[in-house]
């Protein structure tokens, strides 16, 4: 019997849609005489999952890394969370990025610890929580993945899917508002991206967490997406639903759900 | 570019590139590249020194950084120095002889080892050493995100990777050169009994009896300084590759070269303003 695989609802945003948690406008981002990101203007809504598909070099995880400030924007403003990004001081960024989740490509888990000190690593700055109260997100952050015997390994003890599983928990570590996905099933075998595409619905509809996911897997797109932008030429190209953008008239928009 | 006019080409301009361009032209170095890499590490340095007083002090980590570079270096110095004790007795002997003043052996073997020898070896093979695994572990952290990934919880990854290793650099370099000294004069005393028969306390009061307070006090200031350079020098060029998995190696091979050069120049500067002092 074939599984029926929950997808996220389009409609089910609609008493959040006036909520928005990311609200760019106008970014421009270059390397050298090479334009990037020519005025991306993009909203995040509570809650929302948009995913951002693009052919390879467009800018998609120049984007996000710009939202983090991990890459300077060279023109444009990036509020999220209704600050300006780049107006923030040192001290102010740090604490926004707390309320942010960024899950990479390679998941950039740190190889001189362990599992469990790699979960707890996000949580050292924060005197507040106690040392049973790490360990108590610790074990819970294991158990949303799965992972519960994987604590006392090394990351090189780990598998592709698995290593993805255990920078998703290391994301959900500080509870944040807004998860940004860099390419989360890149590499992995279909069953596997499977499984990471219904995680991150499970973490939208556990903690109620808005994100943005960069992907080519439009499988990962299909399941995950309550809204879908393309990029092209550094620009945003079409935005709309997963049905709509696959019944597009342009030929280009169409070749992506092919 | 400076123009010029040529007689044999009816007085067409012809452009003479000037020595600073040729040299500016050639594959893979320019001087204006070396000075932006000069003031980046001058930068970083001062950024450092700012990270270093603030909050918050990444103890634990400074802690298993220094055994890292500290303890697991020891046998490797260790045997190192005893070599270098050895050899230096060996070689000198013939000399002195010819003078009649082997027995000044002892007492020149502590000054050459103590002021000059011991510090330099030692640094120059922990630069090899430590330099190299610490560019290519922060390259490799930094290739494969780590370094951004501290950075995104809102962690400052200088402060947690950087100043750990810079300090413990810092700290533990005088130590092993101390430990290195002491099996280097070991070494010493092997040497001297190869040929001739010194007891172990006749040498070491002829050692101690040639060693003063200036011997001893500049090699050690002069070591934290090499440490400081090796930690500076190889977390700069980790932290800062940005060229895929290809810069790893170069980072770890750029770290060594640079460190074991700086500890040369950082010698001669030290030996000037100790002959000043002197």
């Amino acid at each position: 019997m074939e599984e029926k695989t929950i997808l996220a609802d389009p409609v089910a945003q609609k008493e959040n849609n006036n909520v928005v948690v990311v609200d760019i406008k106008g970014l421009k981002k270059s390397f050298g005489s090479k334009k990037v990101l020519e005025s991306i203007t993009l909203t995040l809504a509570k809650g929302e999952n948009l995913v951002v598909l693009g052919k390879s070099g467009t800018g998609k995880s120049v984007l996000i890394k710009c939202m983090m400030r991990l890459i300077q924007a060279d023109e444009g403003e990036i509020q999220v969370l209704g600050k300006n990004i780049s107006e923030l001081k040192e001290k102010e960024l740090n604490d926004m990025r707390k309320s942010i989740g960024f899950l990479f490509q390679s998941a950039a888990l740190y190889d001189s610890m362990t599992v469990g000190e790699n979960l707890e690593f996000p949580l050292r700055g924060e005197q507040k929580v106690s040392a049973e109260e790490k360990s108590k997100r610790v074990e819970e952050a294991l158990q949303n993945v799965g992972l519960e015997d994987s604590i006392n390994k090394m990351p090189s003890e780990l598998s592709g899917g698995m290593r993805k599983r255990i920078g998703l928990a290391r994301t959900m570590m500080l509870k944040p508002k807004i998860i940004l996905y860099d390419e989360p099933t890149t590499g992995l075998d279909p069953i596997t991206s499977k499984e990471i595409s219904k995680l991150i619905l499970d973490v939208q509809k556990k903690y109620n967490t808005s994100s943005i996911i960069i992907t080519h897997d439009m499988e990962c797109a299909r399941i995950t997406a309550n809204r879908i932008i393309i990029l092209k030429e550094g620009k945003v190209a079409m935005e709309g639903t997963y049905e709509e953008l696959k019944k597009s008239e342009d030929e280009w928009i169409r070749s992506f759900f092919e | 570019m400076v123009d010029t006019v040529d007689k044999h080409t009816n007085g067409k301009s012809k452009e003479v590139p000037t020595v600073c361009e040729v040299i500016n032209n050639r594959e893979g170095y320019s001087f204006k590249s070396f000075f932006a890499e000069i003031g980046a590490l001058a930068s970083f340095t001062l950024r450092f020194f700012k990270e270093a007083i603030r909050p918050p002090y990444e103890f634990n980590e400074f802690l298993r950084q220094s055994y890292l570079i500290g303890v697991k270096s020891f046998g490797l110095v260790g045997i190192t120095g005893f070599i270098m004790g050895l050899v230096l007795t060996i070689q000198s002997r013939p000399t002195l002889a010819v003078f009649g003043a082997e027995s000044w052996l002892p007492a020149m073997v502590a000054i050459s080892i103590v002021r000059e020898i011991g510090p330099v070896i030692t640094a120059v093979i922990c630069a090899g050493k430590v330099g190299s695994s610490i560019g290519a572990e922060l390259a490799s952290m930094k290739v494969t995100e780590q370094i951004d990934a501290m950075e995104v919880s809102g962690i400052n990854p200088f402060n947690y990777i950087v100043v750990t290793r810079v300090l413990a650099c810092t700290f533990m370099i005088p130590l092993l050169t101390v430990f290195a000294d002491a099996i280097a004069l070991l070494g010493g005393f092997a040497g001297v009994n190869i040929k001739g028969d010194t007891s172990f306390s006749l040498y070491f009061l002829q050692v101690f009896n040639s060693l003063n307070f200036m011997d001893l006090f500049p090699s050690l200031i002069k070591s934290f300084f090499f440490g400081q350079a090796i930690g500076i020098i190889g977390c700069y060029k980790g932290y800062n590759c940005n060229e895929g998995t290809e810069g790893v190696g170069k980072a770890a091979n750029s770290a060594v070269v640079m460190a074991s050069l700086s500890i040369f120049i950082i010698d001669m500067v030290a030996v000037q303003i100790t002959s000043f002092f002197m």
